[in-house]
C-alpha cells in the first residue's frame, strides 16, 4: 500500500489510485474541473495541478534531515495535475501552497478570459464550479481587456439538454459522458483554440435516455434543463434524501422543493445502485404527480368529507360484509411500511387471504444500464411482506369471482380499478391523485405520495432504501428533521410563498392502521418507523435492520443487515453553499 | 450602616430645587419662538420632495425595451426581513430571464437598500417615495404593476448611484 502525505496528512493509498481519487477517499477535494470519478482521465482543465516531492535521499539512501528531524523535500521542477497522476509510496503532496496557489490563480483567469459572467441569468448559479473557486482559487482579478469572444447560445443538443457555447468551459465531461456512460457517442468538440465548442455531430441528436445527467456534470452553467430552466434558483429549494420511485431500480436521489412544490430530482452518488446517474424518464416523470391533480380531501360518495366520517364509513362498509366478499388490491408503487400494514389489514383486520396487487411491466422502458422494465419501486418488499396471496382471489382470477358474486367490495390502494367498478358493491379506493377509480368510487382516502412520506423501498437487487419527507401535508407538517430552505424556516404563515398548498393526506399505512382501529383491531403504530421496527423484528429477511442504519449505509441488502457493503465514497459534481 | 446618599435632589442649590427660575426660562423661549417665522409644513397638501440619497420604497427600473431585472433572485436572497419574492420565466431577448412574478411585501420591508446594492443590474433602486399607507396587509404586497417605474422618474437616485457607491 503506497503512503503518501497530502498536506501533511498521511494517507494509505490503493496501488494505481491517482492522487485525485486518494484524496478523495480521504475525504480531501482537490479543486478540479474535468475530472469526474465515473468517468475516464481527459487531464485538459488544468485546475487540479498540485505541487508534487519526494523525501531528498542523502548518499547512503537514508532521507536526508535537518537539524530538527524534518525531511528535506525534493520537490518537482513542474506542478503535476493530480486527476492523471498515480500515486506513489513517499509521495508528498501540497495543494495548498504558494506554488499550487499561484497555478490556480492563472488557470482561473485564464478560463474566465471568454467567460460571458452571466451568473445572474445562468441556472448553475450557486452550485458552480467556476463560481465556487472564481471565490475559492482566484485572485479576482482579470487583466483581459480585449471584447470577449461570442458563441452561439441556447443551442438544443436533444430534446432535453440546452447548450450555451459562451459559458462552456471544454473541459469534455459531457463528451466522454455521452460515449463512455450513455454509450451514445453523439457531442465532440469542432473548432480550435478559443474558438472551440461542443456540437452533436451531423444529423445526431443527444438524445439518450441518460442524456441529462450532463446537465449534472458540467462543472459550470454551460448545458441547463430544458424542462427546469429557471424555475428555482439552487438556494431556494430544500435538498432531501429520497429514492426514484420510476423503477425497480431505485436510484438514489435528491428532491428539490420550493414552497412546498417538487421542482427537480436529481441524483445522489450510491455506488452499489446507480453510481452518479439516473435516468431521465426518472427525473422527468416523476414530480407532476406530485404536484398536480392530488385528491386533497377524503371524499365520500364524491363529496369532500373528513378523516374521521371517511375512515368510520369504510369500517362500516367492511363489517357489513363477510371477509371472503372482499378484495384488497395494493400495489407496490407503496412503501414498505406501507405494505406490511395492508398485509396485517387484509389477514388480521378483514380476515381475508383474498389480496394481490398488479405488476407494472413495460419491457420497452428496461435497459442495460439502469432503467428496469418493472415500473414499481417496491416490487421485491410486495413479495417479501406477503402481499400476494396465491391461494385466494387475485388479480388473474378477480373478472371470474366478481361475476360470480363472490366479491362485492374492492379496496384499491394506488391502482385504478375501474374496470371492475361497475360490477362490485363498494369500491374505496386509497389513493393520492385522480383517475376513474377515485372519480367513481364510494369513498376515497387521499394517500400521500413518496415525496410526502417517511419509509423504505426495496429495489430490484434486494436492498431496503430509505426515503425521507420533503414536500409538506396537514399529516406530516411536524416531521422532526425535514429539510427547510431559508424561506420555509422564517416565513410566516401570511407570506404568499409559504401559502403553497397543503394537501390533508396521510401515508397509506397510516390509514390503514386508522380504519384497522376502526374496526376494532388497532395496529398501535404511530410513526412510520414504529411499523419498520415491527417488520425489522418479525420478518427474517428484514432483522437487524433500522433507519439509522439504513441511512449510514445508504440501503441493505434483505437477509444481509449484518453484514452491509462499504460505504460508499460520495462524489457530488457540485456542492451547494449554506442556505442561511 | 454605612450608606452614602449622592442623589440628584440633594446635590442641587436652593433655587435649582424649586424649578421656578428653570421655569421662567422655559417660558422665555417659548415666547420668543412665537414671534420667528414657522418651519411647519402643511403636509399632505405641501410635499416634502427628498433628495436622491433618500431610501424610500424599492422600484424596478423600467427601461423603453422593458425591465432591467433578470430574476436573478439575489435581492431576494440578500433582504434581511424576506419582503421580497422573485419567479423567473424565459424570454427570447437576450437576458433569457426575465421576473414572472415580483412582489415586494411592504409589511416587511425595513428599507435597508440591500436590495439595491446587490442587484447586478441596477434593475431595483430606492425610491423617493415615503407615502406608504394600506388598509389592507394584502395591499401592503406590491407586484410588478406598482413597482415598475419608467427610468426618467429615477434620474436623481441613478445619478447619486454612480456618484456615491
Ligand atoms: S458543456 Fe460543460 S461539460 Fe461539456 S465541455 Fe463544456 S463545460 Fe464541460
Ligand atoms: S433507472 Fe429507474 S429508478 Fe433510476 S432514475 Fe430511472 S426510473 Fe428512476
Ligand atoms: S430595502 Fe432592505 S428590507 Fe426592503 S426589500 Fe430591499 S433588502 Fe429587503
Ligand atoms: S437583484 Fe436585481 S436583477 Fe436580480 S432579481 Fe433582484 S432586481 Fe432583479
Ligand atoms: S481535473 Fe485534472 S486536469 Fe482537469
Amino acid at each position: 500500500m503506497p503512503q503518501i502525505i497530502i498536506d501533511g496528512q498521511r494517507i494509505e493509498a490503493a496501488p494505481g489510485q491517482t492522487i485525485i481519487e486518494a484524496a478523495l477517499h480521504a475525504e480531501k477535494t482537490i479543486p478540479h474541473f474535468c475530472w469526474h470519478p465515473g468517468l475516464s482521465v481527459a487531464g485538459n482543465c488544468r485546475m487540479c495541478l498540485v505541487n508534487v516531492g519526494f523525501p531528498k535521499k542523502a548518499a547512503d539512501g537514508q532521507p536526508e534531515m535537518d537539524a530538527s528531524g524534518n525531511v528535506f523535500v525534493q520537490w518537482g521542477p513542474k506542478l503535476s495535475i493530480a486527476c492523471a497522476t498515480p500515486v506513489a509510496d513517499g509521495m508528498i503532496v501540497d495543494t495548498e501552497g504558494q506554488r499550487t496557489e499561484h497555478a490556480q490563480h492563472a488557470i482561473m483567469e485564464f478560463l474566465l478570459i471568454n467567460h460571458p459572467l452571466d451568473c445572474p441569468i445562468c441556472d448553475e448559479a450557486g452550485q458552480c464550479k467556476l463560481q465556487e473557486y472564481a471565490f475559492k482559487h482566484s485572485n479576482g482579478k482579470s487583466r483581459f481587456i480585449e471584447q470577449k469572444n461570442h458563441k452561439d447560445k441556447r443551442v438544443p443538443l436533444g430534446p432535453n439538454v440546452l447548450f450555451d457555447g459562451e459559458r462552456c468551459i471544454s473541459c469534455s465531461r459531457c463528451i466522454r459522458f455521452a460515449d463512455e456512460i450513455a454509450k451514445q457517442p453523439a457531442l465532440t468538440f469542432v473548432q480550435r483554440g478559443d474558438h472551440v465548442t461542443i456540437q452533436t455531430f451531423p444529423g445526431m441528436e443527444f438524445d439518450s435516455p441518460y442524456s441529462m445527467n450532463v446537465i449534472d456534470i458540467c462543472p459550470v452553467g454551460a448545458l441547463t434543463s430544458i424542462d427546469f430552466r429557471f424555475h428555482s434558483r439552487v438556494w431556494e429549494m430544500s435538498f432531501t434524501n429520497s429514492i426514484c420511485p420510476g423503477c425497480a431500480r431505485g436510484c438514489n436521489v435528491k428532491l428539490g422543493v420550493r414552497d412546498n412544490e417538487l421542482q427537480r430530482i436529481e441524483p445522489r452518488t450510491n455506488m452499489h445502485v446507480n453510481e452518479y446517474w439516473m435516468c431521465d424518464a426518472g427525473r422527468l416523470e416523476n414530480y407532476h404527480f406530485v404536484n398536480e391533480e392530488r385528491i386533497a380531501e377524503p371524499m365520500i360518495k364524491g363529496m369532500q368529507s373528513d378523516w374521521n366520517s371517511a375512515i368510520a364509513a369504510t369500517a362500516d362498509i367492511i363489517k357489513a360484509y363477510k371477509p371472503s366478499e372482499i378484495m384488497i388490491i395494493g400495489s407496490s408503487r407503496g412503501t414498505n411500511e406501507d405494505i406490511h400494514a395492508i398485509a396485517t389489514f387484509a389477514r388480521e383486520t378483514v380476515n381475508t387471504h383474498n389480496i394481490d396487487f398488479i405488476d407494472h411491466n413495460d419491457p420497452s422502458f428496461a435497459d442495460e444500464f439502469l432503467k428496469l422494465a418493472d415500473r414499481t419501486p417496491n416490487h421485491a418488499g410486495a413479495i417479501a411482506l406477503g402481499l400476494r396471496s396465491n391461494d385466494a382471489v387475485t388479480k388473474d382470477n378477480l373478472s371470474e369471482r366478481i361475476a360470480k358474486h363472490q366479491i362485492k367490495v374492492i379496496i384499491a390502494v394506488q391502482e385504478d380499478v375501474s374496470a371492475y367498478a361497475s360490477s362490485v358493491e363498494y369500491v374505496i379506493a386509497i389513493a393520492s391523485n385522480a383517475n376513474p377509480t377515485t372519480q367513481s368510487a364510494s369513498i376515497v382516502l387521499p394517500a400521500s405520495t413518496y415525496a410526502e412520506v417517511e419509509g423504505t423501498f426495496t429495489n430490484a437487487d434486494n436492498r431496503v432504501q430509505l426515503i425521507e419527507p420533503a414536500v409538506t401535508t396537514k399529516e406530516n407538517e411536524r416531521h422532526m428533521g425535514m429539510k427547510m430552505s431559508r424561506w420555509d424556516k422564517l416565513g410566516a404563515f401570511n407570506d404568499r410563498w409559504t401559502q403553497g398548498e397543503r394537501r390533508n393526506s396521510r401515508p397509506t399505512w397510516n390509514i390503514l392502521s386508522g380504519i384497522s382501529a376502526a374496526c376494532g383491531n388497532p395496529m398501535n403504530f404511530s410513526r412510520a418507523e414504529d411499523v419498520f421496527n415491527h417488520i425489522a423484528l418479525h420478518n427474517q429477511q428484514f432483522n437487524g435492520m433500522s433507519y439509522a442504519l439504513l441511512e449510514e449505509y445508504q440501503g441493505l441488502k434483505l437477509g444481509k443487515a449484518s453484514e452491509p457493503e462499504a460505504k460508499s465514497v460520495v462524489y457530488e459534481s457540485h456542492v451547494l453553499k449554506p442556505q442561511v | 450602616m454605612n450608606i452614602q446618599h449622592n442623589i440628584e435632589s440633594e446635590r442641587m442649590s436652593f433655587w435649582e430645587k424649586i424649578y421656578l427660575p428653570e421655569i421662567g426660562r422655559g417660558l422665555a423661549l417659548t415666547f420668543k419662538q412665537m414671534f420667528k417665522p414657522s418651519f411647519t409644513r402643511q403636509y399632505p397638501e405641501e410635499k416634502w420632495i427628498p433628495t436622491g440619497s433618500y431610501r424610500g420604497r424599492p422600484v424596478l427600473v423600467l427601461e423603453e425595451e422593458g425591465e432591467r431585472c433578470v430574476a436573478c433572485g439575489l435581492c431576494s436572497r440578500v433582504c434581511p426581513a424576506l419582503a421580497i419574492e422573485v419567479r423567473a420565466g424565459e424570454t427570447d431577448k437576450v437576458k433569457e430571464r426575465y421576473p414572472e412574478k415580483f412582489e415586494i411585501n411592504m409589511l416587511r420591508c425595513i428599507y435597508c437598500g440591500f436590495c439595491e446594492e446587490v442587484c447586478p443590474e441596477e434593475a431595483i433602486i430606492m425610491s423617493k417615495d415615503y407615502e406608504l399607507v394600506f388598509t389592507d396587509p394584502q395591499d401592503a404586497i406590491l407586484g410588478k404593476d406598482k413597482l415598475l417605474i419608467p427610468i426618467a422618474q429615477l434620474q436623481d437616485r441613478l445619478e447619486y448611484l454612480r456618484q456615491y457607491r
